[in-house]
């Protein structure tokens, strides 16, 4: 028996949500009464050493050629080997959009249950048991599991980031088996849409634009990015400001874009429909900034500033940047 | 080429908050029914598809009857047919049941390519497509943002994760996630709604494709609305803007979220 992790890298390394699965899953571990695997796939092994400091008890690499850059069904291959290798009676990925992939891949292809983009887990009677946020994060439910294995995905942000201690755990390696013909897909390119911004789902806080903007939206996302900045903050926008232009899709929140759950939300020039609602409901603490006092964000909103964004966002950022000495 | 594209009939959107626990647990759902917004992606490329290739596409539902109003918009869009997979005697399953009997569907339908959407906007698992696959033993990509070119048995894409864009080429057939980039979905035309009104579509039971019930791996349990937000907005007053920026910076500074 074993609670095995995947530990996701991308070109920038381990991926920081990873660490918080790890995390979690040394609590998980220790009501099954059993160990923590991490299981790091690549071309080497280099990986492996940045993931004992969070604690695991093995650090399998599963290492080869074909695992130099990741693909679906050479990783999910990969992962199975490793569930026989140790025995593994618990999955657990970061529910990125590889890690949801795999996850999804993995548990079908094992026949086991999974529970897709989980916000929660326990051990209730020696089971595992995950929770899942539903219906656009209008239902919870709890997931159980009748199968021998049992695999979920971790919405990021579910769980602190573990603080990393004296390296522990040892290091094992596995030949994954595995030869180009076995794998499917050919990955022509790779470009890297990195502009080193802050991710949304990974932020702690989030300046966020909608079509308040509408007047000079150049100048009132510059506005917005200025106060991002100074708060180390992600930028995000509601799909009223994406389907005008003003910013890429990568940005949105919402239904049909990012379910975030940042620390602090900062909304200005979004009315807070129930689609925008469905995506930040979650923010610890939300503040709005609108020009109309009945806007329906103000009744999900923490602290308000009735007024026009254009003079209420710079005042902000002036202020934030004389407190914060910068 | 035959394109599947699996289209899932959820409530609309703005109807989400009201639908209740018990809505959930009994499977009457008390909202106006559409297409997930996420499938019309699907669709869309489908039809798009049918531009540039010789392409026979079919939207596939599996739910209760009233599913057939997703594939009536999917039809009225313009694709070329429409299959439903009735569920309603069908219990105990899940994602994978779900899987299954749409699998199943599709190898009946002689598919080379299935589209799916990025996920439901109900049951939001985003992991039903990856079951298709794996029960069909076909290659799958998720998250695809353009499809570059389908020739000599091969689909190349373009698909967006976290912080890179990857060019990918499987061989054929395969199963194809979309996402939100890949396109800008049609509204149905006048002509295209009066034709899929009078579409009368084929309905399997689920049975008939081999799908028993209980066959599911997980199950739903506590199914509960989350606790409702109480927050009661404080509105920052002040006699200039930046008196109310200092106050405001005063009050998250005192919430320890800075
Ligand atoms: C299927 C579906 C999926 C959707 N998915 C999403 C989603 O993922 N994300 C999303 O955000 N929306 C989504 N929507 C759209 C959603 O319903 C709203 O249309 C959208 O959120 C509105 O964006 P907004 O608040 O920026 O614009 P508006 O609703 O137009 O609000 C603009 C606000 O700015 C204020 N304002 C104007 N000028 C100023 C100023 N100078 N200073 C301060 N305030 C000002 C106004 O008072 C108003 O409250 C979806 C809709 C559907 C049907
Ligand atoms: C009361 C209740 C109990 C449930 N219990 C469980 C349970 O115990 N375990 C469990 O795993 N699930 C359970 N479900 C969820 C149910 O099994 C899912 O609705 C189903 O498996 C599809 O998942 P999804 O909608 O999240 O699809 P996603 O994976 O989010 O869908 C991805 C894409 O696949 C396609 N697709 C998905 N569903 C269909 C469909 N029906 N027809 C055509 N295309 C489709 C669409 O293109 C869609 O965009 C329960 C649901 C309810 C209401």
């Amino acid at each position: 028996m074993s609670v095995l992790v995947w530990i996701e890298q991308n070109q920038n390394g381990v991926v920081p949500n990873s660490f918080e699965v790890l995390g979690k899953a040394r609590e998980i571990a220790a009501a099954l009464g059993t160990q923590t695997v991490a299981a790091v796939l690549g071309d080497n092994a280099s990986a492996a050493e940045s993931v004992r400091p969070y604690g695991p008890d093995v650090v399998l690499a599963i290492t080869g050629p074909v695992l130099a850059n990741y693909r679906l069904s050479a990783y999910t291959a990969a992962l199975r080997k490793a569930v026989e290798a140790v025995g593994a009676t618990v999955v657990l990925t970061a529910a990125t959009v590889r890690g949801r992939e795999v996850a999804a891949m993995l548990a079908s292809q094992l026949d086991a249950g999974y529970a897709p983009d989980a916000i929660d887990l326990r051990v209730e009677n020696g089971r595992l048991v995950a929770v899942r946020s539903v219906y656009s994060n209008n239902i919870l439910a709890d997931v159980t599991f009748n199968s021998p294995v049992q695999v979920v995905s971790v919405r990021p942000r579910s769980f602190p980031m573990p603080e990393p201690g004296a390296p522990g755990g040892e290091v094992r390696t596995l030949d994954p088996g595995l030869s180009e013909n076995d794998v499917k897909e050919k990955v022509l390119e790779v470009k890297s849409t990195d502009t080193g911004e802050i991710s949304l789902t990974d932020a702690s806080i989030i300046v966020s634009g909608g079509r308040g903007v509408a007047q000079d939206p150049a100048k009132g996302f510059a506005l917005v990015a200025e106060l991002a900045s100074v708060l180390g903050a992600a930028v995000g926008a509601s799909r009223a400001a994406v389907d005008a232009g003003y910013i890429p899709y990568k940005h949105q929140v919402g239904q049909t874009g990012k379910t975030v759950k940042p620390d602090l939300y900062i909304a200005a020039g979004i009315s807070g429909a129930i689609q925008h609602l469905a995506g930040m409901g979650g923010s610890k603490v939300i503040v709005a900034i609108n020009k109309d006092p009945e806007a329906p964000i103000f009744e999900k909103a923490n602290y308000g500033i009735v007024g026009d964004l254009f003079q209420v966002l710079p005042a902000l950022t002036a202020e934030f940047k004389k407190r914060l000495g910068k | 080429m035959k394109v599947v594209v699996l289209v899932k009939q959820t409530p609309d959107t703005a109807e989400l908050p009201k639908v209740s626990a018990e809505d959930v647990r009994s499977g009457k759902i008390k909202a106006t029914m559409v297409i997930n917004p996420w499938d019309e992606f699907a669709v869309e490329e489908a039809i798009l598809l049918g531009d540039r290739y010789d392409v026979e596409s079919v939207a596939i539902s599996m739910g209760s009857p009233d599913a057939v109003d997703a594939l009536k918009h999917a039809l009225a869009m313009g694709v070329g047919g429409a299959a439903l997979i009735d569920s309603s005697a069908l219990s105990g399953g899940d994602l994978w049941t779900t899987a299954a009997a749409l699998a199943a569907a599709v190898k009946a339908q002689g598919a080379d390519l299935v589209l799916t959407g990025k996920q439901s906007v109900d049951d939001n698992s985003g992991a039903v497509y990856a079951g298709v696959a794996a029960q069909l033993g076909w290659p799958m990509v998720s998250a695809v943002t353009k499809i570059v070119d389908i020739s000599n048995g091969q689909i190349t894409v373009e698909r967006m994760v976290e912080g890179a864009q990857e060019t990918i080429s499987v061989p054929l057939p395969a199963v194809i996630s979309v996402g939100k980039e890949i396109n800008e979905p049609r509204y149905p035309s006048f002509m295209g709604i009066r034709k899929a009104s009078k579409a009368v579509i084929p309905s399997t039971p689920a049975a008939e494709l081999g799908i028993a019930s209980g066959s599911g791996k997980t199950q739903w349990t506590n199914i509960r609305k989350p606790e409702e937000r109480k927050t009661k907005c404080v509105i920052i007053e002040g006699a200039t803007v930046e008196e109310k920026a200092a106050k405001l910076v005063d009050a998250l500074l005192a919430e320890k979220v800075i």
